[in-house]
């Protein structure tokens, strides 16, 4: 079996759904002739055509204006915002609409959109390529938000946020979109709102999403070098969040390390350890600890190591809430 | 008055040099001989950094770089015709309007090095606001301080870069009917450059944009963007309507981006070579240094010292920019606040070790 790219997982998931389904279309700025800044959509527009493949002006709030209108007429949309930071201009089509429209029409008209944000930092990017906006679309009520860490669930994840009945934000990690998976393009498996344990460890769950999955594996790693064993969970589904997968992985750790890019205040972490601790309480070694980014604006391109949270970091706080 | 050879949509466009540098229309644009020469000088100098600076990202000084070549005569021209207490209000490419307003190329190029970001360099002080690259973001910024500058009694005026795909924002919209409304003294200047990343401006919109402003109530001008007296001149004329209280203008420049979008961009993916060749052809810099030569008002020993200035001036840059060192961590957090929080304060000794 050949090694698939995320990049390439998330395009053969556009390609497939809008082979099976001639109600998806796909659209967003660049989307089209180009591919995509980051290539997702390759080959899209010749295989499917400008019907059903199309770039839009520069206009995000119409972008995800024109999902509401499309999904009232029968279609799939399936928008892109070119980057998480602008992605903005959408948010009060998105929250007011995309979000709520299944609710104030009492079920009558649902809102099956997908929107893919190349979304968090760790490329070196500039000012606004480097944004964490999880918060925002999680805090909003009526919106589902997936971060899909590795091609194989990236796959998995696209195809099930663009058949879902309901509005889904694919928050895709870009620092990852050249990582490579080797494995089946499939469907089957975990479903939006379940988690994955990647790792089983006894001393301390790491809980995470995303590109800093992989920096968990990593630390996971080096901790069981030190004899500390930690279980990796890959949150995947950040709205609706897995509390029962959860609360049963750290009943048997009793300890847990979030770890996640985006700010600390109000940050998914918050979220998680709320839940963690009503779930779980009865079974807490140590208080828990979240490895996140500084309450700062994403930082430029030399200084974001600074900010995002490294291996060692992670470590320290796995070792510290093991010595508690 | 005459068409370039890109549009024949029937709207007029404004020009004063045919490409082969002849006059077509009144070149008279009110700058003296010295004034006239230092147009050429810029657009010599900013085409010499610009090249530098795709150089300096190829061989990793740069992080990602958006080239303007082939924009120069309309920014020279419009950053020419503003006075030291305006203020400009920039996207992302407009490094020539930038340092014909003053500013350094080396504190500008510091975004462009990834060691800060859209305004290292001080925008008060050189009457040029970061750069800014949520599209269209800026033009609203640029009604804000000309009401602000109208309601001190000053009569300063603010004009706001924005390309052809920023047009299609809803803030461009909120832009232009704030300006009429409030009759801000602001120009809202399009670089229509052909292209917003892949897209071409025929798939952007479909009318010109400067057909657009009598509808929000304010003058709208097209001119050819790669005759720097055109644009002189019509953005002369929206300072002084500003200038005198008659409220904002809208100026479209028809130029094209003979570079890549940015140096991460393949336009071989989405355009023709052959489109880009017409283009080169009608080289605003050439049309410009023929118009002065065959009147008179420079040499081609003027040419050729402006571009021995430009060798040694990038090279300069060059070196300054290559010994800049990485910032310290904490410049992650010193800047957030005036008065950083307890709980800021705790993140950075944190990451810093009480640094
Ligand atoms: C709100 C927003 N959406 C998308 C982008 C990504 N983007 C950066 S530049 C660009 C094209 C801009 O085209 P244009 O306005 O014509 O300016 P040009 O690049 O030609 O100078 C796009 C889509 C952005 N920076 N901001
Ligand atoms: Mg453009």
């Amino acid at each position: 079996m050949p090694e698939i790219t995320m990049v390439g997982a998330l395009n053969a998931a556009l390609r497939d759904a809008l082979d099976e389904d001639p109600r998806v279309l796909v659209f967003g700025e660049d989307v089209g002739e180009l591919g995509g800044v980051f290539r997702v959509t390759q080959g899209l527009q010749a295989a499917f055509g400008r019907d059903r493949v199309f770039d839009t002006p520069i206009s995000e709030s119409g972008i995800a204006g024109m999902c509401v209108g499309l999904a009232m007429a029968g279609w799939r949309p399936v928008a892109e915002m070119q980057f998480d930071g602008f992605s903005y201009p959408a948010l009060d089509q998105v929250i007011s609409h995309v979000a709520k429209y299944r609710e104030r029409t009492r079920g009558r008209v649902g809102m099956p959109v997908t929107i893919r944000i190349p979304s968090f930092g760790g490329i070196r990017g500039k000012e606004h390529h480097g944004e964490s906006p999880e918060t925002y679309y999680v805090h909003t009520a009526g919106l589902k938000v997936v971060a899909p860490a590795d091609p194989l669930d990236a796959y998995r994840l696209l195809r099930l946020a663009i058949a879902d009945p309901d509005p889904v934000i694919v928050l895709e990690p870009k620092s990852r979109y050249w990582s490579k998976a080797e494995g089946e393009l499939t469907t089957e498996g975990p479903g939006i709102g379940r988690a994955r344990v990647l790792r089983d460890g006894s001393a301390c769950a790491l809980i995470s999403y995303g590109a800093m999955v992989a920096r968990c594996l990593e630390a996971a790693e080096a901790l069981e070098a030190e004899g500390v064993p930690c279980a990796v969970v890959d949150l995947r589904s950040l709205s609706p969040l897995d509390v029962a997968t959860l609360g049963e992985v750290v009943r048997s750790t009793g300890r847990a390390v979030v770890v996640h890019e985006a700010p600390l205040t109000l940050g998914l972490g918050a979220e998680v350890v709320a839940r963690v601790v009503e779930e779980a309480f009865d079974h807490l070694e140590a208080p828990i600890r979240r490895v996140t980014g500084w309450d700062v604006p994403y930082p430029p391109a030399s200084l974001e190591q600074v900010y995002l949270p490294s291996v060692e970091r992670i470590a320290r706080a796995v070792r510290e809430v093991v010595a508690y | 008055m005459s068409a370039p050879e890109t549009t024949d949509d029937g709207f007029p466009t404004l020009r004063c040099l045919a490409p082969d540098g002849t006059p077509v229309g009144d070149v008279e644009v009110g700058l003296d001989e010295e004034g006239l020469r230092a147009l050429l000088r810029w657009m010599i100098l900013a085409r010499r950094l610009d090249r530098e600076c795709m150089a300096l990202q190829r061989q990793g000084e740069l992080t990602v770089y958006p080239p303007f070549e082939g924009q120069e005569a309309a920014q020279v021209g419009s950053a020419a015709a503003l006075g030291p207490r305006d203020m400009v209000f920039p996207s992302f490419r407009e490094l020539a309007a930038a340092i014909v307003r003053g500013v350094d190329a080396v504190e500008y190029l510091q975004y462009h090095r990834g060691t800060w970001h859209g305004g290292p360099y001080d925008p008060l002080a050189t009457g040029f606001a970061p750069i800014c690259v949520p599209v269209a973001t800026q033009l609203v910024h640029a009604v804000g301080w000309a009401l602000g500058a109208k309601l001190d009694g000053s009569d300063a005026c603010a004009l706001a870069y924005f390309g052809d795909g920023a047009a299609s924002e809803g803030d461009f919209h909120e832009a232009a009917n704030l300006a009429a409304v409030f009759r801000a003294p602001v120009i809202l200047f399009c670089q229509n450059n052909g292209w917003a990343i892949s897209v071409p401006s025929r798939a952007q919109f479909a009318a010109p944009i400067a057909a657009r402003a009598p509808g929000y109530g304010m003058p709208g001008v097209r001119v050819d963007g790669n005759d720097v007296l055109a644009v002189y001149r019509a953005t002369r004329q929206a300072v002084e309507r500003a200038r005198a209280g008659d409220g904002p203008s809208l100026i479209e420049a028809l130029t094209y981006r003979i570079g890549p979008h940015t140096t991460a961009d393949d336009p071989t993916r989405y355009r023709d070579e052959a489109e880009v060749e017409r283009w080169r052809a009608l080289d605003p810099i050439v049309r410009y240094r023929r118009f002065l030569e065959a009147v008179g008002v420079a040499d081609a020993g003027f040419a050729a010292a402006c571009e021995a200035e430009a060798e040694a001036w990038v090279g300069t840059v060059r070196a300054e920019l290559v010994a800049l060192g990485a910032p310290p961590a904490s410049e992650v957090f010193d800047h957030v606040f005036a008065e950083p929080p307890a709980t800021l304060r705790r993140q950075r000794e944190e990451a810093l070790g009480g640094a």
